[in-house]
């Protein structure tokens, strides 16, 4: 298997899918509901003070980029199955956005 | 008339021929909302970088109908994903202690226990 990326593929496809399995759900139910209802109201001060501390960082890293790594390849997969081939295309649309989000998210953190 | 081609039907639906199948699409595209949420997560600190302003009005979009709407279907399918996750986890990992394999419920409750203990620490500091 020397010069497979796969295991490459592999590793953050499979963290990716148990971080979204375990973190996912509550951070949506934070920011899609219990925000709107008045429950919580992550003021600025204070997000700006977490994403402002090391760790902080490295947990917002790890909450979008391995899941959106994982969600671009599963889609990847996916994209074949329904049909719409596995080509450059579909390569580039999948692991394309996810590396956009990555990037984004990566230099954002650097400059909080 | 002339030339009828045969076309192959439904190559693209084939999915929903059986009820196992549609659920293994709804399973596979969970992840395609997992992906638009980190989307969103994206713009939400895009938004907090560029100061207190604009990540209020992210907020307030966030709490807008369409974005609870859409995080709500978000909910939905992450739920998913983690219930389908959590129980392909044995399957994908079998695991063996001391020469005995690992029950596969043990496995998965593990997991359910973790999914608890992170939802309520991250519950916990997000309120105070």
């Amino acid at each position: 298997m020397a010069g497979s990326s796969k295991p490459l593929l592999w590793l953050p496809f499979a963290a990716g899918g148990l971080v979204a399995a375990l973190v996912t759900p509550v951070l949506i139910l934070i920011s899609g509901f219990l925000l709107p209802l008045g429950v919580f109201h992550l003021p600025y001060e204070k997000m700006a003070t977490f994403a402002h501390n090391p760790v902080g960082k490295v947990i917002l890293l790890g909450v979008v980029a391995l899941p959106a790594w994982h969600a671009a390849h599963r889609m990847r997969t996916t994209a074949h199955d329904l049909g719409l081939g596995s080509g450059p295309l579909v390569k580039t649309a999948c692991y394309g956005s996810a590396t956009v989000l990555i990037l984004v998210t990566t230099s954002v953190l650097l400059v909080l | 008339m002339s030339r009828r081609p045969y076309v192959r039907a439904g190559k693209r639906l084939w999915w929903l021929g059986h009820r196992r199948y549609v659920f293994y699409m709804v399973r596979e595209l969970t992840s395609l909302f997992i992906g638009l949420y980190c989307a969103l997560l994206t713009l939400g600190l895009v938004r907090l970088a560029q100061g207190k302003p604009q990540w209020e009005s992210f907020l307030a979009a966030a709490s807008s109908v369409p974005g609870v709407v859409f995080q709500l279907v978000c909910l939905a399918f992450a739920v998913y994903h983690s219930v389908t996750w959590f129980a392909l986890t044995p399957k994908a990992m079998p695991l063996i202690v001391r020469g005995e394999p690992v029950p596969g419920n043990a496995i998965v409750g593990a997991h359910y226990a973790a999914w608890i203990l992170v939802s309520l620490v991250v519950l916990v500091a997000a309120w105070i």
